[in-house]
């Protein structure tokens, strides 16, 4: 029905808009209750619906929360067992290597003491003789004189003065032995001191790993008590690991990719240089095959050094089976180097065959002989066999990402499900005020009955006034 | 579980298709006749540009037009390249001195049966089965047919790029220019019915696109 059909209802078209406008707001009128309730039940499904939602999102988080929680303590558990392992490992090899030989040390001391005490008895003053002779000296004295006394007197006086200079003498020599002797215990106190510094150095780093095996049982703890501070703790340093072990990743592939354009080249004259597997090429394949063999083989070296855990199995394996496989993974390594190695030489016999080629095909003079060629060979072949062992050891940084991935996947997974809740807790809420926007909006016509029936409305109080008005300002 | 085994079951599948040929023939032919003779110095510049750009695996072969150029006698040098660099590398500088000991010992012919040497072309690049096929003229476009000699026949260049190179103007085209137009557009019209494509280089210093 076109709007000009509408129109014609009477002969005047702005009647007839009137009209029709009357109508139309009369059956608004009449539906309002209804319309009302229908959007008041739809607008409130959708938001309950994405309030449900949101909760759902936000249930989701936590669990997630929890699990990387529990991912984060498992492997701060690990990572301490292997440092507190490694601790005691330290401090066994400290008393094995140093205390095996606390008995020479103890023997060592016990002799040098002795000699000591030997020395020092050796070492102690001879008290002088007591004189014999006073008396005797009084007795002559008191002789006469006529009767020769004072001739003994004489000869008592010479041999007295005689005895005391070989007295004297002896002394003199019985002092200078003891000097000596005193003398020859200094080295034996060195020695002592010597022996005791380094005991004493053995023994306090023996007392600062103890310190530092202190503070990782502590943290240990902590981490077993499931602490917020070591969850914390544990988050920020795995976000490190994280950043770090990727760096190195990034540097460790861009040392693929040069090992990669080394050996691609001289593999087209193995595999053929046109064949392709899918849209690659063959050589190019059997390259970056070897690339990964290499790498592969790096992994299994470390693991079976047990440097690395990604494979359990390896590091569960028998000691000897694991030497075993040490070397044999360290001998395929070898080969594979040695391989590149020959491949990066042949790579540069190519080049000059090709710019010999190229040459003579431009017309112009032939590749001019450059005598440093050999440097550039030489380190071709340098990278070439240093490359596959440089790469054994991504296997360390690969394993450091692979245990950090998961605990940023789960704090990424955590901000997603996080920003998404909040997404829908915003729309439920604002779908419930678009109903009463709505609701409004289907007023907004139906202005003049509304109007009306408020007047209605308040002319029907007018008649109860004195109870609605005594009821309003009823506290 | 289901989905990576279906993923790694069309991934083999995949690999098991038979191998698309990506190599590139190439085949020249040379115009011996007449005063063209004189222009083959610059041929042997377009021979050693082709050689220079071709890879392993790619085919090659040069042939003269003369009289009768419906045969393999007519091919001075033809070559498979090997899938090995190095051989490759050796084999492009055997065919370089074959083609410039041809250069430097060929007689002028009689006659110009550029058909011929089209229809053996599309024959030897068809038996190679080159993913790219690529003929080259090097010629002034006047077929000039000796009696006896039936051309006059539709020749197949459905995947074939035919590029006419050098193609000089003759003296009576000084006179009258519509009938150079007219040569260049019969041979153009001639292979596009046959289903290829047609292009003309005559500017030999700038040959990066050729290939």
């Amino acid at each position: 029905m076109s709007m000009n059909v509408l129109l014609a209802i009477t002969p005047w078209p702005a009647v007839s808009a009137v009209i029709w406008v009357v109508v139309l707001v009369a059956i608004l009128y009449l539906a309002r209750h209804t319309a009302h309730q229908a959007i008041r039940t739809a607008t409130g499904a959708i938001s309950r619906g994405l309030r449900l939602a949101a909760h759902s999102m936000a249930h989701a988080e936590l669990r997630l929360a929890e699990r990387n929680r529990d991912v984060l303590l498992a492997a701060g558990l690990e990572a301490k067992e292997r440092i507190v392992e490694r601790e005691f490992a330290r401090v066994g090899e400290t008393v094995r290597k140093d205390l095996a030989n606390y008995p020479h040390l103890h023997r060592a001391l016990s002799e040098a003491i002795g000699r000591i005490e030997e020395d020092h008895q050796n070492a102690v003053e001879v008290p002088p003789e007591a004189p014999g002779w006073v008396r005797a000296v009084e007795t002559v004295s008191k002789l006469d004189a006529r009767n020769g006394g004072s001739d003994v007197l004489a000869d008592i006086h010479k041999s007295l003065v005689k005895a005391h200079k070989e007295a004297m003498d002896a002394y003199r020599k019985a002092s200078s032995e003891r000097h000596e002797l005193l003398r020859g215990m200094m080295p034996r106190w060195r020695d002592v001191q010597q022996v005791l510094t380094e005991v004493n150095k053995k023994v306090e780093s023996l007392l600062s790993r103890s310190v530092t095996i202190d503070r990782h049982m502590q943290e240990y703890e902590d981490i077993v008590k499931g602490q917020d501070k070591a969850v914390s703790i544990l988050s920020s340093s795995s976000l490190v690991h994280f950043f770090v072990s990727a760096m190195v990743l990034l540097v460790a592939l861009g040392g693929a990719a040069i090992n990669f354009s080394l050996i691609a080249r001289p593999m087209a004259e193995m595999v053929g240089g046109t064949s392709f597997i899918g849209v690659f090429k063959t050589a190019d394949i059997a390259a970056l095959v070897i690339i990964m063999v290499e790498i592969s083989m790096g992994l299994f070296l470390m693991e079976s050094l047990r440097i690395t855990r990604l494979f359990p199995v390896i590091g569960a394996l028998p000691d000897k089976m694991r030497v075993r496989m040490i070397w044999i993974t360290f001998c395929i390594l070898l080969l594979l180097a040695s391989i590149e190695a020959g491949l990066a030489y042949m790579r540069e016999v190519l080049l000059q065959d090709e710019l010999a080629t190229s040459a003579l095909l431009r017309g112009t003079e032939a590749v001019v002989e450059n005598e440093f060629l050999w440097i550039t060979t030489a380190a071709q072949m340098g990278m070439g066999f240093i490359l596959p062992f440089a790469l054994v050891f991504v296997a360390i940084p690969l394993e450091t990402f692979v245990n950090s991935l998961r605990t940023v996947l789960g704090l990424i997974g955590i901000g997603v499900l996080r920003a998404f809740a909040l997404v829908l807790r915003v729309s439920g809420n604002g779908m419930r005020h678009l109903g009463t926007l709505a609701e409004r909006l289907y007023d907004l016509p139906l202005f003049v009955p509304l109007w009306l029936e408020t007047r209605l409305a308040a002319n029907g109080r007018a008649s109860h006034g004195p109870v609605e008005d005594l009821r309003e300002v009823t506290p | 579980m289901r989905r990576a085994v279906i993923l790694a079951c069309a991934a083999l599948l995949g690999a098991c298709t038979p191998p698309v040929a990506r190599n590139t023939g190439v085949y020249l032919l040379l115009d011996t006749s007449g005063t063209y003779r004189a222009e083959l110095r610059k041929a042997e510049d377009v021979i050693l540009y082709t050689l220079a750009r071709l890879e392993p695996a790619d085919a090659f072969a040069v042939a003269r037009i003369d009289t009768g150029s419906f045969s393999e006698k007519d091919i001075i040098a033809k070559t498979t390249f090997d899938e090995r660099p190095s051989t490759a590398n050796a084999q492009k500088r055997v065919f370089a001195q074959r083609v410039q000991d041809f250069i430097a010992r060929s007689n002028s012919s009689q006659y110009t049966d550029i058909t011929g040497g089209l229809l053996q072309a599309v024959e030897f690049l068809n038996e190679k089965q080159t993913g790219r096929k690529t003929i080259l003229i090097f010629s002034d476009l006047e077929q000039d047919l000796e009696e006896g000699y039936m051309r006059d026949i539709p020749v197949p260049f459905q995947g074939f790029e035919v590029v006419a190179l050098n193609v000089v103007k003759l003296r009576k085209d000084n006179y009258d220019p519509r009938e150079y137009m007219a040569r260049l557009e019969q041979w153009k019209a001639q292979v596009e019915k046959g289903g290829g494509k047609w292009r003309v280089v005559n500017d030999l210093d700038r040959l990066d696109g050729l290939l």
